[in-house]
């Protein structure tokens, strides 16, 4: 049994919107209890992968969409899935997500790229798929998950 | 996004008055902190005590901040909560900086 109803939140491409979408999308995932440090984790990469989606997909102004993300619980974790109508990932890949060279010049340190590092290291699985006009992101993050079966009443 | 700054006399200290630093204020954090680090002490202080979250966007404008001070100066972090900690411990731009637990801990090891 999942512990909640998967849910949908659908915004509008924009900062301000991603957000209270990611304050929504916390307080959906209220009966999963999440700890301080797990929150964390799935508020950080959905954020990343929203703000690329904002900033990369939907460059054009004057056509932006729409963001969808779609939340359920499984027994391996959480799963978002994040969809858009924006342009599509150049070499319909995401970046490799290498972490940002810090042993560096002053002048030369980082001051982006971390994005995708982050989702990568935080994220269990990640998987992109253009389909049509539109971009799918499938997220798995290994929060909520029950520690061991063992003991537990069949429901 | 509201700063607030102190000065002493080797040092200054700029609070951020806000619980986030992402995408959405980023620049505008960027902007303010150029003005409060203009001119005065070549010590900076970033109280972060405040700051519950932040992303890649607000890190990679604290890093903007710091080099805009130039290399005669220095940028210290302070009061960093346990979720902002690990995004610069994740991304090793811990390393990059002076990372104080508290505002009080940079203080007393900054005062000369």
């Amino acid at each position: 049994m999942p512990i909640f109803q998967p849910f949908t939140i659908s915004i509008r491409s924009d900062q301000m919107a991603v957000r209270s979408a990611l304050k929504d999308v916390l307080s959906g995932l209220g009966p999963l209890e999440l700890g301080s440090e797990e929150a964390g984790t799935v508020e950080l990469v959905l954020a990343e992968a929203l703000n690329n989606v904002v900033e990369h997909a939907y460059t054009d102004t004057e056509t932006v969409g729409d963001i969808s993300i779609a939340c359920s619980h499984e027994r391996d974790g959480l799963h978002v899935q994040i969809t858009d109508q924006g342009k599509a990932m150049p070499n319909g890949t995401p970046p490799l997500g290498q972490p940002a060279e810090v042993d560096v010049e002053f002048d030369d340190l980082p001051e982006g790229g971390f994005g995708w590092f982050l989702i990568k290291d935080l994220a269990k699985d990640v998987s992109y798929e253009r389909v049509g006009s539109e971009n799918q992101l499938s997220i798995r993050l290994a929060v909520a998950i029950p520690t061991s079966d063992a003991g537990k009443s069949p429901s | 996004m509201q700063l607030s700054t102190k000065t002493e006399e080797q040092l200054r200290i700029v609070s951020v008055r806000g619980e986030r630093i992402d995408a959405a204020v980023a620049l505008e954090f960027k902007d303010a902190m150029r003005v409060q680090t203009e001119d005065g002490p070549k010590t900076v202080v970033l109280d972060l005590s405040e700051v519950q979250f932040i992303d890649s966007s607000g890190l990679g404008a604290i890093v903007a901040a710091m080099k805009n001070l130039g290399m005669d100066r220095k940028m210290a972090l302070a009061g960093l909560t346990p979720t902002v900690a690990r995004v610069f411990q994740l991304t090793r731009m811990d390393s990059v900086f002076s990372v104080f637990p508290t505002l009080d801990g940079a203080l007393d090891e900054l005062r000369l």
